[in-house]
């Protein structure tokens, strides 16, 4: 599945240093509709950098990005969110004293409108809104399987509950892009069979997944293509099988020199 | 509002409306303008709540929005400047007033966090007081640390409220009639506060204090959100102000220093952050124990001891702290904890977050 001439998030020659360090350097890459895209590589390669760069918390320092055809190299992190960029954290995130349901309610924020006068008068308009959000909501938690009164705080969940309302509440901002930052770490077989699942409805609802993962078998199961990065370059790029026996792939696994 | 607590509603209802003439029958003549204070300093608290309890914003500078009510009303409704502009003009300017200070204090503190925070807005509280402490020359504004006098009393048309009118057959002076305005006004600032509470931007000020980063993340335009805080908050700071300067007549630097600030921060923070009943318990609570220690202290001294040991005005300062740190060990989350900070705090916690703070995903 190529859609390279359409791609929905394309990097082109991304580079981020924090002092000394590159964490990523000339990364380019193109992620099309539709894909479920994997982007793995040993720890501090600098998978999470890319995200932060491209849901603007990180600045680049070189090369830029574009996101369904525009070009947002220099913006705020909300900027993204509204153009349909979510994410989740590898070190959960969650609004933790805050229910799951206002925890989604939250993501709802920047597809909706309704500000002081409206929270004040709760007029027509602001009361409708609020209940659709409502809605969405327990929708949303249904829809991750999240099965918990929705009063329960977000920090009182399990922690496969924690991963997956993080999930929920990305998808709350109505993305096109959900990217996920190691949503299966310190998940056991059974919860990271439930959220591969989960991940190929929402794949198939229309969104495209940018998927950081440490589980093999989960991203070869899933991804229609992966880049593999190492010291923030791009060592390989392709589908999951041919990747899996790439030289230069295995040598980074194993610390050694490439063959 | 549920159903079964319509009586009790009642109940209080009567109980603050008879209030001050309970007060002047049972304790003297003196409660009722305490109870006033009380209203001044519940309104001044619950906009702070704002500022710290909703959106986690540490202000310690939060008096100055008082100030700039106060002297707002001052300067154009005394003989400073020979200006008598009606009550109902000045108040609402001075809250919009305080609004704009509110931004424009707030603007350069957005990117700061936590202690960096709080000592910008202490240094901000500062230069607003020292302001109206030298404003006096080469012009004359705000007449120094002499402060302005003879402010006009709160007014609408030919009834004033500066002092005694018979109303229903009752005699109501002018600390009662006062309180009622105060009343009113609280009503309307815990009204305000309730629905934004419950509200998206309240969702929103809540998201923020939970955790900036996530909150940016999921499309949460954070300079604004923070400001309309500060903004809000400021806003119930100058209406406070505003009466107060009407209330009192006389305004004067002293009343704005950082131990005003801090006061206001107790109460919010003794009485329970984020929730509006215990920020108005706090607020209570440090205006009436001074005022109880103040006038029992010294009696009780004298019967015990058969001498004044401790100076009473010491003494307050002393089982102030002590109250204070009782509270801080004993309910951390305050006196009348929201629920959720409750919950927070309650020892079933099922998981941990010490490593969600960890590393970079923190740092920008
Ligand atoms: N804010 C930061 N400040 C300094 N160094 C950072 C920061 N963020 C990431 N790094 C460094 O960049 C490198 C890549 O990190 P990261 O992107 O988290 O790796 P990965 O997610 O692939 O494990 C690491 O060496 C990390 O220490
Ligand atoms: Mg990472």
């Amino acid at each position: 599945m190529t859609t390279a001439n359409n791609p929905l998030l394309e990097l082109a020659g991304v580079g981020k240093r924090f002092g000394g360090l590159a964490a990523l350097s000339a990364v380019s890459l193109h992620i099309g509709r539709g894909e479920i895209y994997g982007l793995i590589g040993p720890n501090g390669a600098g998978k999470t950098t890319l995200f932060n760069v491209v849901t603007g918390l990180y600045q680049l320092d070189e090369g830029n990005f574009t996101f369904d055809g525009v070009a947002y190299s220099r913006c705020k992190p909300h900027v993204l969110a509204e153009a349909g960029i979510a994410r989740t954290f590898q070190n959960i995130r969650l609004f933790a004293n805050m229910t799951a349901l206002e925890n989604i309610m939250v993501g709802c924020h920047v597809r909706t409108r309704s500000g002081i006068w409206g929270a004040l008068t709760r007029n027509a308009a602001a009361r409708a809104e609020e209940r659709a959000i409502a809605q969405r909501a327990r929708e949303l938690l249904r829809y991750v399987g999240i099965d918990r009164p929705h009063e329960t705080l977000a920090k009182h969940l399990s922690y496969g509950e924690q991963r997956r309302l993080e999930i929920a509440r990305a998808l709350a901002t109505e993305p096109k892009l959900l990217a996920l930052d190691e949503p299966a770490a310190g998940m056991n077989a059974t919860e990271t069979g439930s959220l591969k699942t989960l991940l190929q409805t929402i794949r198939a609802s229309g969104i495209t997944v940018l998927l950081i993962e440490h589980d093999v078998k989960l991203i070869m199961g899933l991804c229609d293509r992966v880049t593999v990065l190492d010291y923030g370059r791009k060592i390989a790029e392709g589908v999951p099988e041919q990747v899996r026996r790439d030289p230069a792939v295995i040598a980074a696994y194993l610390g050694g020199e490439a063959a | 509002m549920n159903l079964k607590h319509k009586p009790l509603l009642a109940a209080l209802a009567i109980a603050l409306l008879l209030l001050p003439f309970a007060t002047d029958a049972m304790l003297g003549r003196g409660w009722v303008r305490i109870a006033d204070f009380a209203l001044l300093y519940i309104m001044l608290a619950l906009g702070l709540n704002i500022v710290v309890g909703y959106a986690g914003l540490l202000d310690l500078g939060y008096v100055a929005f008082f100030a700039v009510g106060a002297y707002n009303y001052a300067l154009l409704s005394s003989p400073q400047f020979g200006l008598h502009w009606p009550f109902w003009v000045v108040l609402p300017l001075g809250a919009l007033l305080a609004c704009c200070f509110g931004v424009l204090l707030g603007a350069p503190t957005l990117k700061l966090r936590g202690d960096y925070l709080a000592i910008v807005t202490l240094g901000f509280g500062e230069i607003i007081r020292i302001f109206l402490n030298n404003l006096n020359a080469p012009v004359n504004i705000t007449n120094g640390p002499q402060g302005i006098s003879m402010i006009d009393p709160i007014r609408a048309g030919e009834f004033s409220m500066g002092g005694e009118h018979q109303l229903f057959g009752l005699a109501f002076p002018a600390t009662h009639l006062h309180y009622y305005l105060f009343l009113l006004f609280t009503l309307l600032v815990i009204f305000v506060s309730r629905r934004l509470e419950g509200s998206r931007i309240g969702r929103a000020w809540m998201a923020i204090r939970e955790d900036e980063v996530a909150a940016e993340a999921m499309g949460l335009n954070t300079r604004n959100i923070k400001l309309l805080a500060f903004a809000m908050g400021a806003t119930f700071g100058g209406l406070s102000g505003g009466l107060f300067a009407g209330f009192q007549g006389f305004v004067s630097p002293e009343s704005f220093s950082l131990m005003e600030s801090i006061m206001i921060l107790c109460m919010v923070v003794l009485g329970g952050m984020g929730n509006i009943g215990g920020v108005i318990l706090g607020g209570v609570l440090l205006v009436l124990l001074p005022e109880a220690l103040r006038n029992g202290a010294g009696p009780m001294q004298q019967a015990l001891f058969g001498k004044t040991l401790v100076d009473p005005e010491s003494l307050r300062m002393l089982m102030f702290g002590l109250a204070l740190i009782a509270v801080m060990l004993l309910r951390p989350a305050g006196l009348w904890p929201s629920t959720q900070r409750r919950r927070e705090l309650s020892p079933d916690e099922m998981i941990s977050h010490q490593e969600q703070d960890t590393v970079y995903d923190n740092s920008k």
